[in-house]
């Protein structure tokens, strides 16, 4: 029986050396044309471009896109699409905004800036944001209305909640505990920031030695040890370096004092070179980051989404609950929305009308790039992160160039659709 | 023989699908008993797969009542077939194409650790041992099952079938895709499980693998059930007019 002619293993072809060394190509020619963006425009803005400075803003500025790109993922992954994360966005954030310069210090009498305003503030809007996200997956999921429907009648129904809410008023200034999360107002400091970093870089380097240990205990092939030390190098300078970069970015003199003074401290003489560190939305980012990939790759809820997105009728056979499963991707999508309207109006430090506009273009831009297949059951949370951050790398870097505003966004429509073209090439490249 | 003097298994009593004006399924009645299998045969559209996809649980009959050890129950979707021992090898095989054997294998019913986690390590382990049984070739455990061949793909959809103790198992064509020697496996293995008591449905076109591994088999033509024979009683022959003509042969009447 170990032989049988009808089925002959087809001979191995000579493995090439990325294939020893078992990397994801897809996601080393991301990475690659990331660094490649980044060095092109330091070279051209003579070193301006990879400041700390920059590095940090360039963060802060990613942060609300890749939150959403990250729900994004797991909306195509299922074969639906939200063209609503924008407006959802604004809605949310008029939510925050009237409950927290209005509602809970003048209606409820807690007066300006107390201290549980903020808590209150981002529970009432992830509440919203879920509750209307599960609202649309219910319409999809249930009455099988497409989601592209539901959702563009949700582009236009929330973004107009949002101006009725607020009477098209910016609101503002925000709750001041609240715009902590917003990024420069609210940084871990530098010694936190440098635990953190070393907690992450012993984290990831666990990952990458236990999914090895893992393989080896069924017998599969592994990278060999230099490769595999190498890897593990590469992953602990970009986390360090990054913390570094963050903790180099110095805050400035004036504020400092100002700090000192709000917390009715005085500051001590000769203080200078105090860095910001990880800004708190970043953080936020990466538990989403962290969060998101353990639920794609190790949780019933991951297992089910690729499976519905690879074959719905399989699934649907295989005693999944697909409608179900519809509203818990849409309701996480729109909670997802509303922590990035926390992190988008915190950064303003108020709530203007036209908060989240064309995000939902960016949103989808950054999961594609990203290699999320439109046709489901393909897609990663990392590969979300970073399309959205070579899509903000782009239109900062173009800015500080000094490229004209349109010629900004014809470029970005440009590398959308280059990127998805290559993606496809790759794709058959594989054979898969 | 097949003691057929207790309850049925599997009671499917005047049961009728439509679809669109269409009656796919009219008014058939079949049953099966414990250790029984029980062929299905018609031509392309009688309206087999529709017929089974009422007792998996894939489509919502129009009319008619399904009982299992005599008790009526109701099955409105898959998970109520598998709540009832009730295991499918569909036609379409219905696998999700980008996963591998493994989730395949387990879909739905995943194996978790303690910690609510899914445990890819145990499963894989237990695919690799159902799969030696079934196609001790098979290797690809790695690999979305969109890079499997048509053989392979129909392993693991017997394998998911079998694997999870089924008391009711249905097989729609299950060896359509498979080379003689991995078809000669699953006769012996419908032998196997057979002897373990287990009911089976097994839709096949080829009558004489029908005459070989059946006790009983039924004739659909036009959604219509034309008769239910017993194998011994009736020749490849009989089967084949039944088939064509629509009509109980003579012999067997
Ligand atoms: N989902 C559906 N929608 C509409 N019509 C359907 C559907 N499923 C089956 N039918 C129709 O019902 C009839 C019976 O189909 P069915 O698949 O049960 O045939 P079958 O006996 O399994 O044929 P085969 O041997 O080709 O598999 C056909 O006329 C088919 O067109
Ligand atoms: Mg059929």
């Amino acid at each position: 029986m170990a032989t049988s002619p009808s089925q002959t293993l087809p001979a191995q072809a000579p493995k090439s050396l990325f294939q020893k060394l078992e990397l994801d190509m897809r996601l080393l020619g991301m990475i690659g044309a990331f660094i490649v963006l980044c060095i092109g425009f330091d070279i051209i803005t003579e070193g301006r471009f990879l400041t700390p400075r920059n590095v940090f803003n360039l963060s802060i500025q990613t942060v609300s896109v890749a939150i959403m790109a990250c729900g994004m993922v797991f909306v195509i992954v299922t074969r639906h699409i939200d063209l609503s994360v924008g407006a959802l966005l604004a809605t949310c954030s008029a939510i925050m905004a009237m409950t927290q310069t209005q509602i809970l210090p003048y209606t409820l009498d807690m007066g300006l800036n107390h201290p549980a305003t903020w808590i209150i503030t981002i529970v009432v809007g992830l509440i919203a944001g879920t509750l209307i996200g599960a609202f649309h997956g219910f319409l999809v999921g249930y009455l099988t209305i497409p989601a592209f429907i539901v959702t563009l009648g949700g582009f236009l129904i929330w973004r107009n909640v949002a101006w009725y809410l607020t009477g098209g008023q910016t609101i503002g200034p925000l709750d001041a505990n609240f715009i902590k999360l917003g990024g420069t107002n609210g940084t871990l400091g530098e010694s936190t920031s440098w635990a953190l970093g070393i907690v992450l870089t012993a984290a990831a380097l666990w990952a990458l030695w236990s999914a090895r240990q893992a393989r080896a205990r069924h017998g599969f092939s592994v990278k060999p040890m230099w490769a595999q030390a190498v890897l593990s190098g590469i992953t602990a300078v970009a986390i360090l370096g990054f913390v570094a970069v963050l903790n180099a970015y110095e805050i400035p003199q004036r504020r400092l004092e100002r700090m000192f003074e709000a917390r009715g401290e005085v500051m001590p003489e000769g203080l200078t070179g105090v860095g910001y560190g990880l800004p708190f939305s970043v953080l936020i980012l990466i538990v989403v980051a962290i969060v998101l990939t353990v639920v794609a790759r190790r949780t019933r809820l991951g297992r089910y989404i690729f499976a519905t997105g690879g074959n719905p009728d399989a699934a649907e056979l295989s005693g999944i609950n697909t409608r179900l499963l519809t509203v818990k991707v849409f309701a996480l999508m729109g909670f997802l929305c509303a922590l990035s309207a926390v992190v988008a109006s915190a950064r303003l430090s108020n709530h203007s009308n036209d908060i989240g506009t064309l995000d939902e273009l960016r949103v989808i831009a950054a999961a594609v790039i990203g290699g999320t297949a439109l046709s489901g059951g393909i897609g990663t949370i990392y590969g979300a992160i970073l399309g959205a951050l070579i899509m903000q790398a782009l239109q900062s870097g173009m800015a500080m160039v000094g490229v004209d505003a349109p010629f900004q966004n014809i470029v970005v429509g440009l590398v959308l659709v280059l990127a998805v073209f290559i993606d496809i090439l790759y794709r058959k490249k594989l054979g898969a | 023989m097949v003691d057929r003097s207790g309850t049925p298994l599997v009671e499917m009593q005047n049961i009728s699908i439509s679809f669109g004006g269409i009656k796919a399924v009219d008014d058939v009645s079949v049953d099966l008993y414990p250790g029984e299998v029980h062929g299905l045969l018609g031509h392309n559209g009688a309206g087999k797969s529709t017929l089974i996809k009422v007792l998996s649980g894939a489509y919502h009959k129009n009319g008619g009542q399904i009982r299992i050890d005599g008790k009526p129950v109701e099955i409105n979707n898959p998970r109520d077939a598998r709540a009832n021992n009730i295991e499918t090898i569909y036609q379409t095989l219905a696998l999700a194409d980008n996963l591998d054997a493994t989730s395949n294998l387990f879909l739905g019913r995943e194996m978790v650790t303690p910690m609510g986690l899914v445990n890819d390590a145990a499963m894989e382990a237990e695919c690799r041992k159902i799969m030696g049984q079934l196609n001790p070739n098979f290797q690809k455990f790695h690999e979305p099952v969109s890079a499997l061949s048509g053989g392979q793909r129909q392993s693991v959809a017997i394998a998911r079938a079998v694997y999870f103790n089924a008391r009711i198992l249905i097989m729609d064509e299950p060896t359509a895709a498979l080379g003689p020697h991995e078809t000669q496996m699953v006769a012996d293995l419908i032998q196997k499980l057979k002897a373990q008591g287990i009911g089976i449905f097994l839709i096949d076109h080829d009558v004489h693998a029908v005459m070989e591994l059946c006790d009983r088999a039924s004739v659909m033509k036009n959604g219509q059930l034309v008769g239910t024979v017993d194998i011994p009683d009736v020749t490849d022959d009989d089967l084949l007019s039944m088939i064509i003509l629509g009509k109980k042969p003579a012999s067997a009447a």
